[in-house]
Parts: C-alpha cells; sequence; structure tokens
C-alpha cells in the first residue's frame, strides 16, 4: 500500500475537470481535502459524491487531495474512478446513472455528413458538443488522447456517454488499435454506443475480431442494440484492401478515410488541393459504393480556414463523399451548408420527382419531363437530393403540397 | 486629523423595498430612499449647484497650470473627508487615480471618499490607501481586489453602486458633492479645455467626466499633453476648470484599448450569438432605420457583426448604432451600415479615429444618454440592447455586480440605464463551468425582471411572459424557445442544485437604482 497515483488535468485553462491525488492508506479513515472553485454552492455534494464511491469501492482508509475546476458530477465520478483502479485491484466499476434519453439507437443510413471528434480526456469540450448539431460525436480514446492518460479517459468516455446529453447526436467512439482497442470496448460497448470507429484498418480479419468482442460483450450483458462499425483507411494497405474491409460485415455502414497517416505512409504530405490523395479518395468512394455503404473523408485541420474548409468539403461531395470529419464545432455548419443540396439541384430534383408520381399516377412505365426522357437512375438521385433536403431543413416535407 | 475622529454609521434603519429586498435607509449617515418601484419615485426640488466664481480670481492670461498634483490639491484646500472623483476613460491603463491619492496621502489627508465613475484591476495598489485610512470609503463599482476587499468587510464606509447615469444623477441632485475633481485628458491647454481624441493616452470621449465638470466645486485638468489654446474639439471646457497639471504620463495606450474588442472565437459564444441574431430577427425587431446597443463582450461584438450581415443583404441601414464603440461597429458606419454612432465609450484606436474624423460618430454623455432625472434620454429609444448578467432569476431578475458565492467583482457601467431600451436581450451561458447561471433569486438585485426580455442561452431561449407581443411572434419559430422554468431545470440537471451561498447580515454595500433608491444590498460573504 501507500503508493501516490493521480489522475485528471490541472494547469492553466483547465475547467470542467479536476486533479485527484489518491493514496490507499491500512488505517486512519477516509482523509478528504478539497478545493474547489464552486465550494459554496456544491462543496457538500462533492464531498458526498466522492465518499459514496470510495464506500463503493470499499475503500475505508486512505489520503485523498481533490482540486475542482468546476468538474460536473459525471467528470469527478470518472476521475475518482480512475484514481482508484489505479491504485489497486478493484473487479468493480461504478455506474453514474444513464440518462433516458441516451438509450437510443441509431439507423444503418442516417446522415454521417458532420461527425465531431472530441478528445476522451477533455470533458470541458464534450459537455457542449451537442449543442451545436452535429450529426454525430466521436468521444475519441486514440490520437487526441496522450498514452499516459488513456486508461483514465476510458471512464471518462464510458461516463460521458451514459451521462451527457448529446441532443440527438449518432454516438461514436473511436477506440484504439490491436489490443488496447478490443479492451476499450468493454468500457463502451454495454453503453448504449451506436458507433465503433476502427482506426487504421488494413484486413477485414481486424472488423471480424472487433465484431466477436462486440457480440460477446453484449451477450454477457444480454443486449441486442445495433453497434455500427466505421473502419478508418489510413495507409496504403487499406486503402487496396477497401473492398474487402468495407463488405466485411453487415454492421459496416461507413467506411472514412484519414489522410495524415496515409500521407506519410506514401511519403508525401497533405496539400489543400489534396492531389496526392485523389487516388485514395476515389478508392474509397469507389469501394464504399460498391459494398452499398457510406464514404466519408477525412478531417480538415486548419480550423481557422473556413474558406479552405469550403473548398475542400465542395470537392468532396464532387467525389462521392457524404461526410466528414470535423475538429472543431465552428466546422459543423459549413460541413453542412456545402453538402446539403444547392438550391438549384432541389429545384431541378423537385420537377424530375414531380414528373416520375405524375407517371406512377397515370401508370406509365416511363417518366418524361418536357420531351425528355428521365432514366431510372436520375429518379433515384432526385428523391435521394429531395430527402436530403428535407433532412438538413433546406426543404418543408410536405413540398409537393404547395409546388406550382 | 486622526484616523476614526469622522465617525460615520456605514448604515442603519433597515427596510424592505417595493422590489422585497432588505435595504438600509441610512447609508454613511446620510439619508437615503428605498426602491418605490420603476417610475415611482419623484424627486422634488431644484438641481445642485457650484459655487459662483469671477474670473478676477483666474489669470487673466488663461495659465492655470500648476506645478504638480499636490499643489493643485493644496490650492483646491484639501480638507480630510473630502471626495476627490477620477473617471475611467482609461480603463485598465489608468496612471491618474494611483498618483492622485499618492499625492492626498503625502499631504496627510485623510479619510477621502474616492468617487470614480469605475475601478478596474489596476487600482488594486489603492487597496493601502483604504487601509491606511487615506481613503474612507469608494462610492462607484469595485472590481476585482477591490470589490474583494470590500465583500470581506475590510472598507471603513458603505460601498454605494451606481450605474453610469444614476452618478450623473446623483451629482446633479446633490446626492454625492464632489469636492474635487480631477479629470485626466489626453490633451488639454493652459485654460483647461480638454479632449479625449488626441495625444498619446487618447482614449475617445471624457463624457465620464463632465458632471464632475459640471457640478464639481473645483476641478483639475490632469494631462501628459498640453498643447496651445485653444484645444479642439473642447469635450472638458476650461471655463469650469481651477487648474492644469502636466504629468509625463497619464495612461498606458495598450491597456486603454479594452481588453474583450475581439470578436469571440469560443464556438459555444458564437452559437448565443448566431441564436440572438435569428431571435431578433424572426421577431421583426431589425428594421430599415432600426437602433441597437451591443456592449464590448466577445459575444456582443459578434452579435453586431450578424445584425451587419442581415443589413448588408436586404440594403437596409440602422439609423443608429449606441457604442461601446470599436473597429467593427466603426466599420459598418464607414460600409454606411448606420446612419450614427453615438458614443458613450470608445474601446479601440479605430473608434478613436473615427470619432475624431468622422462627424457621425457622435461624443455623448450620461447626461445625454443615461440620467433618469432628465427630461428623457435616448436609452429609452433604442431598438434592441444586448447585455450580459451574472445570474438571472425566474423572474427575469439579473445580477451583474456579485458572483454567485456571494462575492462583489463588478460594477454597474451603463447596464441598468440601457435596462429602458425596447427589447433588452441577455446572451449568456446557462451555466459556468458547474454554476447555473439561472437561480430562484439572484444573490444581488441590480436590474428588476421586468425590464428584462429575453434571456438566450445555448440550450434554450426563454421570453418574458410580460412580452406576450414575441411569445406571439416566435410562434413555430426553428428556435428552441423554452420556459425560464425550463432552462433552470436543464441547468440543475446538468450541474445539481446549488446551495445557496452561506452570507453574513452585515452589509457592506448597496445598490443603486438610476433614480437614487436603494435597490439592494451586498452582504459580507463568510470567512
Amino acid at each position: 500500500m501507500g503508493e501516490l497515483v493521480t489522475v485528471g488535468n490541472k494547469g492553466n485553462g483547465v475547467r470542467s475537470d479536476c486533479y485527484i491525488t489518491l493514496e490507499i492508506t491500512s488505517s486512519g479513515g477516509k482523509e478528504l481535502d478539497l478545493e474547489s472553485r464552486v465550494a459554496a454552492m456544491y462543496g457538500k455534494d462533492i464531498r458526498k459524491q466522492l465518499m459514496d464511491i470510495l464506500n463503493h469501492f470499499g475503500i475505508s482508509n486512505c489520503r485523498i487531495n481533490v482540486e475542482d475546476f468546476g468538474a460536473l458530477p459525471f467528470v469527478i465520478a470518472a476521475r475518482l474512478e480512475a484514481a482508484v483502479n489505479k491504485a489497486m485491484k478493484t473487479g468493480k466499476e461504478y455506474f453514474i446513472p444513464e440518462l433516458k434519453g441516451n438509450q437510443y439507437s441509431s439507423s444503418r443510413d442516417r446522415n454521417r455528413i458532420s461527425r465531431l471528434y472530441l478528445p476522451g480526456n477533455t470533458p470541458s469540450l464534450m459537455i457542449n458538443a451537442g449543442i451545436h448539431n452535429p450529426d454525430g460525436i466521436i468521444l475519441d480514446l486514440e490520437d487526441a488522447v496522450a498514452p499516459e492518460k488513456k486508461d483514465e479517459a476510458r471512464y471518462m468516455v464510458r461516463n460521458a456517454l451514459r451521462g451527457i446529453d448529446f441532443y440527438g447526436a449518432e454516438r461514436m467512439v473511436r477506440i484504439n488499435q490491436g489490443d488496447r482497442g478490443l479492451t476499450d470496448l468493454e468500457f463502451v460497448i454495454p453503453h448504449h454506443v451506436n458507433l465503433i470507429l476502427l482506426p487504421k484498418c488494413e484486413h477485414a480479419e481486424q472488423v471480424q475480431a472487433v465484431n466477436d468482442k462486440i457480440r460477446s460483450i453484449q451477450d454477457r450483458y444480454g443486449q441486442k442494440n445495433p453497434v455500427w462499425i466505421m473502419p478508418i483507411i489510413e495507409s496504403a494497405l487499406g486503402v487496396i484492401n477497401a473492398y474487402e474491409i468495407a463488405s466485411a460485415a453487415g454492421n459496416v455502414v461507413s467506411l472514412a478515410i484519414g489522410l495524415e497517416d496515409y500521407t506519410a505512409d506514401l511519403g508525401t504530405s497533405r496539400t489543400t488541393e489534396g492531389t496526392e490523395s485523389f487516388f485514395a479518395r476515389s478508392a474509397i468512394v469507389n469501394a464504399a459504393r460498391a459494398a452499398g455503404i457510406q464514404p466519408i473523408d477525412s478531417v480538415f485541420s486548419d480550423v481557422a480556414d473556413m474558406e479552405g474548409l469550403r473548398e475542400t468539403v465542395l470537392r468532396s461531395k464532387v467525389i462521392g463523399f457524404d461526410g466528414m470529419g470535423c475538429i472543431h464545432p465552428r466546422q459543423i455548419k459549413i460541413i453542412h451548408e456545402a453538402f446539403a443540396p444547392a438550391i438549384e439541384e432541389i429545384e431541378k430534383a423537385k420537377k424530375i420527382v414531380i414528373a416520375f408520381h405524375k407517371a406512377e399516377e397515370q401508370g406509365l412505365g416511363v417518366v418524361s419531363l418536357g420531351s425528355k426522357m428521365i432514366d431510372p437512375p436520375v429518379v433515384k438521385r432526385a428523391l435521394n437530393t429531395i430527402n436530403l433536403a428535407v433532412k438538413m431543413n433546406k426543404l418543408d416535407e410536405n413540398w409537393r403540397d404547395t409546388y406550382e | 486629523m486622526k484616523t476614526g475622529e469622522i465617525r460615520m454609521s456605514k448604515f442603519d434603519k433597515l427596510v424592505t423595498n417595493a422590489a422585497g429586498r432588505v435595504v438600509p435607509t441610512v447609508i454613511n449617515s446620510k439619508p437615503a430612499v428605498p426602491f418605490k418601484g420603476i417610475g415611482k419615485f419623484k424627486p422634488s426640488g431644484h438641481k445642485t449647484a457650484p459655487p459662483i466664481t469671477t474670473c478676477a480670481d483666474y489669470p487673466a492670461d488663461g495659465n492655470k497650470v500648476v506645478s504638480s498634483l499636490k499643489e493643485a490639491l493644496l490650492k483646491c484646500g484639501l480638507t480630510d473627508g473630502m471626495t476627490i472623483s477620477t473617471h475611467h476613460h482609461f480603463r485598465n491603463g489608468d496612471r491618474v487615480a494611483l498618483q492622485v491619492f499618492d499625492a492626498v496621502n503625502e499631504i496627510g489627508g485623510k479619510e477621502m471618499m474616492w468617487f470614480p465613475s469605475a475601478s478596474f484591476p489596476c487600482h488594486e495598489p489603492l487597496i493601502k490607501y483604504l487601509e491606511d485610512g487615506t481613503i474612507h470609503h469608494i462610492e462607484g463599482s469595485m472590481n476585482g481586489a477591490l470589490g474583494r476587499f470590500a465583500s470581506e468587510g475590510k472598507m471603513n464606509g458603505l460601498g454605494v453602486l451606481r450605474s453610469h447615469g444614476g452618478r450623473y444623477q446623483a451629482v446633479q441632485d446633490g446626492d454625492v458633492h464632489i469636492d474635487i475633481a480631477v479629470i485626466a485628458a489626453p490633451s488639454a491647454d493652459a485654460f483647461g479645455n480638454a479632449n479625449g481624441v488626441n495625444g498619446p493616452a487618447a482614449c475617445g470621449l471624457l463624457g465620464f467626466a463632465l458632471a464632475d465638470s459640471q457640478y464639481a466645486d473645483k476641478v483639475i485638468i490632469v494631462t501628459d499633453n498640453l498643447v496651445p489654446f485653444p484645444c479642439i474639439p473642447w469635450q472638458i471646457q476650461g471655463n469650469y476648470v481651477d487648474y492644469v497639471v502636466v504629468l509625463d504620463q497619464i495612461g498606458i495606450p495598450e491597456k486603454i484599448i479594452s481588453g474583450t474588442t475581439q470578436i469571440t472565437k469560443s464556438p459555444d459564444r458564437l452559437l448565443l450569438a448566431e441564436w440572438t441574431a435569428e431571435f431578433c430577427d424572426e421577431a421583426g425587431l431589425i428594421y430599415d432605420g432600426f437602433s441597437f446597443q451591443s456592449g464590448a463582450g466577445g459575444t456582443a461584438l459578434s452579435i453586431g457583426i450578424y445584425f451587419a450581415d442581415i443589413l448588408r443583404k436586404r440594403g437596409w441601414k440602422a439609423r443608429f448604432a449606441r457604442g461601446g464603440s470599436n473597429k467593427y461597429l466603426v466599420q459598418m458606419l464607414e460600409e454606411g451600415l448606420t446612419d450614427y454612432i453615438l458614443d458613450g465609450q470608445t474601446f479601440d484606436l479605430e473608434g478613436v479615429r473615427s470619432m475624431r474624423d468622422n462627424p457621425n460618430h457622435v461624443n455623448t454623455s450620461p447626461f445625454t444618454s443615461y440620467n433618469y432625472h432628465g427630461k428623457g434620454n435616448f436609452s429609452s429609444l433604442v431598438d434592441i440592447v444586448i447585455l450580459g448578467a451574472t445570474e438571472v432569476d425566474v423572474n427575469f431578475n439579473a445580477n451583474v455586480v456579485t458572483h454567485s458565492d456571494g462575492l462583489l467583482l463588478h460594477g454597474i457601467g451603463g447596464w441598468q440605464n440601457c435596462l429602458f431600451g425596447k427589447t433588452v436581450i441577455l446572451p449568456i451561458p446557462l451555466f459556468r463551468d458547474r454554476i447555473p447561471v439561472i437561480r430562484d433569486e439572484v444573490t444581488t438585485l441590480c436590474g428588476p425582471g421586468e425590464l428584462i426580455d429575453v434571456i438566450v442561452t445555448e440550450r434554450g431561449i426563454a421570453i418574458n411572459p410580460r412580452r406576450t407581443d414575441l411569445i406571439e411572434k416566435m410562434k413555430g419559430s426553428p428556435l428552441p424557445i423554452k420556459t425560464i422554468q425550463e432552462l433552470k431545470g436543464t441547468a440543475e440537471q446538468i450541474c445539481g442544485i446549488p446551495e445557496k451561498p452561506e452570507l453574513t447580515d452585515e452589509i457592506i454595500a448597496v445598490i443603486k437604482w438610476v433614480d437614487g433608491t436603494v435597490l439592494d444590498s451586498v452582504y459580507k460573504v463568510k470567512e
């Protein structure tokens, strides 16, 4: 006994977090030293919460020091549990109440135009993520977390899945590569995660390994809710095997590309024009379409360059992607706007859809607009455009009632 | 004179005022009127007047320059217990207030009342003079360390917080008698004419010092840029001035520029700004010829930019924008998106340049914009007013001076005066870290809820039930319109239900309403 462990963050600019120092002792009871920015309002609450968690783990003697920077209860719980597990083997977990509204599942073909990356060990960025209305949020356990913080991030991400309202965004987690990633699944699968991002995917077997693990965890918990997979292709080999990966399992719904690692693998670097990645991006789009799933583009890393982002998104749309990652909430709106059908596209699609319905009503086998015949794929694309426009609030659901 | 010989009753005779708040009716030994309700207190009598002076007592060559602040103060007849005023147009770059009290201390003056138009963190060194009795107490905003000092009950007298308009009213009505006004001037001539648009410490305008120049017994102009007569424009007229003192430096230029004049990069605040602008647009508050005021904070600046976008798109323009001016407002003026800037405080050098060069960028004072004991003022003519708050309660009452733990940390500024605008909107986060902003009851009442119309938070927008017109207009809006109770519930669901701060029953300051009545008391915090 007597090992001193620390978890959490402190220092300049740290908000909505806490820093815990814990030492398990053999006598003397629980000595708690709490220094909190919100002591006047929540001092009693915080003390009670800390004691409840220590009791849950059967700890009766310890010295604990908590520096609190306005951490919400789900954060305090995650930090203390991480500290306890760092100090001793408990074989137990401490679950904060799960928000009723967080038990939703997502549908296979829902919009995945924007998905916002949230570093898994930085709670201040998670709390308001949902209000910016991304299609999905990604709680990242991989590259956005420092290696020495990866264990404590698991508790934070699990508690975020249970305790944060993301206002209907699809709740995704990016796990680590290899065995660490499979252990990550233990922390998130039982808590209604909607989708798992699988980084640096190069073989279909990796998808299957993840799926086997998911299934065994779900069986243990008696859960049947769908958990979708989005493999991320980040290497030359991954690009070559893209179709095999995209069609590896029925729950693979999207195929994403990660360009930072891919360009490094090629021995080149990223440019705004993206000449170096054109082949890979096209290959991903092609593989995904062949497998009947969504192709998703990489992130745009300069958060200050909104014009550059807009151009990149428009190019991405032209190549055939259905969405893109975001690393800052300010990018969401621009990505939505650029991926949304343009007004002219919608107007054109409306005409075709009207003609399609007219042909159906009249029992005609052929759709025509003026003197032109409209091919079935064109009709299908027009219907997709209309659906997307409605989903993105660019068109009223009942537009046909007022169409002249 | 020894400390303690001036015996004062800090506060006495507590009553419950019309807002349900317990307030003293004796403040620093003088009688005070409790808040009666908005527009209910009818003043009587005449305005105060400074003594009659004669040109025979002033140099015919117009040269009122004396060698030092100390000499000027002595010539003004500095006596223990006097009221000395200074102003905040240099914000955190002010070097004058400290030099004034250094001189007072050197002379051996005691028990002064400092009457600043606002205080800033740069004034923290004055705490030593509050401790040694040079300064008895402060009537004016107490920010940061000074607020903490007062909150801990360490000030000898009771603090009195007034709005900018309330300060003008107090001086004009004789509630506060200024013995010596020290006015820092970026440019002045030897006669005492002065302005804020030229010189190394250029700050734009000197409106906060207008009342002091008109009503103080003695007026000292302090400058680091003495120009030959005439100093034009003469924002302060030398005919009110007794002495002129030239110092090496009166303000630190980079600190005169307010730190909050950049638009926000915070995505959460940008969302507040966007929703606020959308709300105004959907509610029909923006129209060709409308007017607005938005402050210097990052969120408020961004709202101004959204307003400008809307005007540009529609080919409209505002009739006037009420500043705090800054480069963004100046851009609007120069782009033709507003006819006028009515400026109360200039926040950056672009604002200073525009005020100096553009006749449509107008220098205003608390008399024209805010004074409640006048024959009207233009704050009630502004269509949209954007303000902040530290707390709001379920009845839309708001607090701007104390934090939820009871600490006094901010001044009122023009906030109370602006509440008289046609639609008052507070864009504020629903909680800061873990601290919910919407409470059952505000810690300190600074503005009655009947004057506050809309609260915009990142998790919903609440409209004051009194504004049935706005509620009607926003029916079917895609914006998340909620009740204030719903917003409070959301915050408490996320943060937990906060305990009320434990305060003592010792009053350390009072909040005056715009008409000089006492709106609320601020209490000493527990150790």
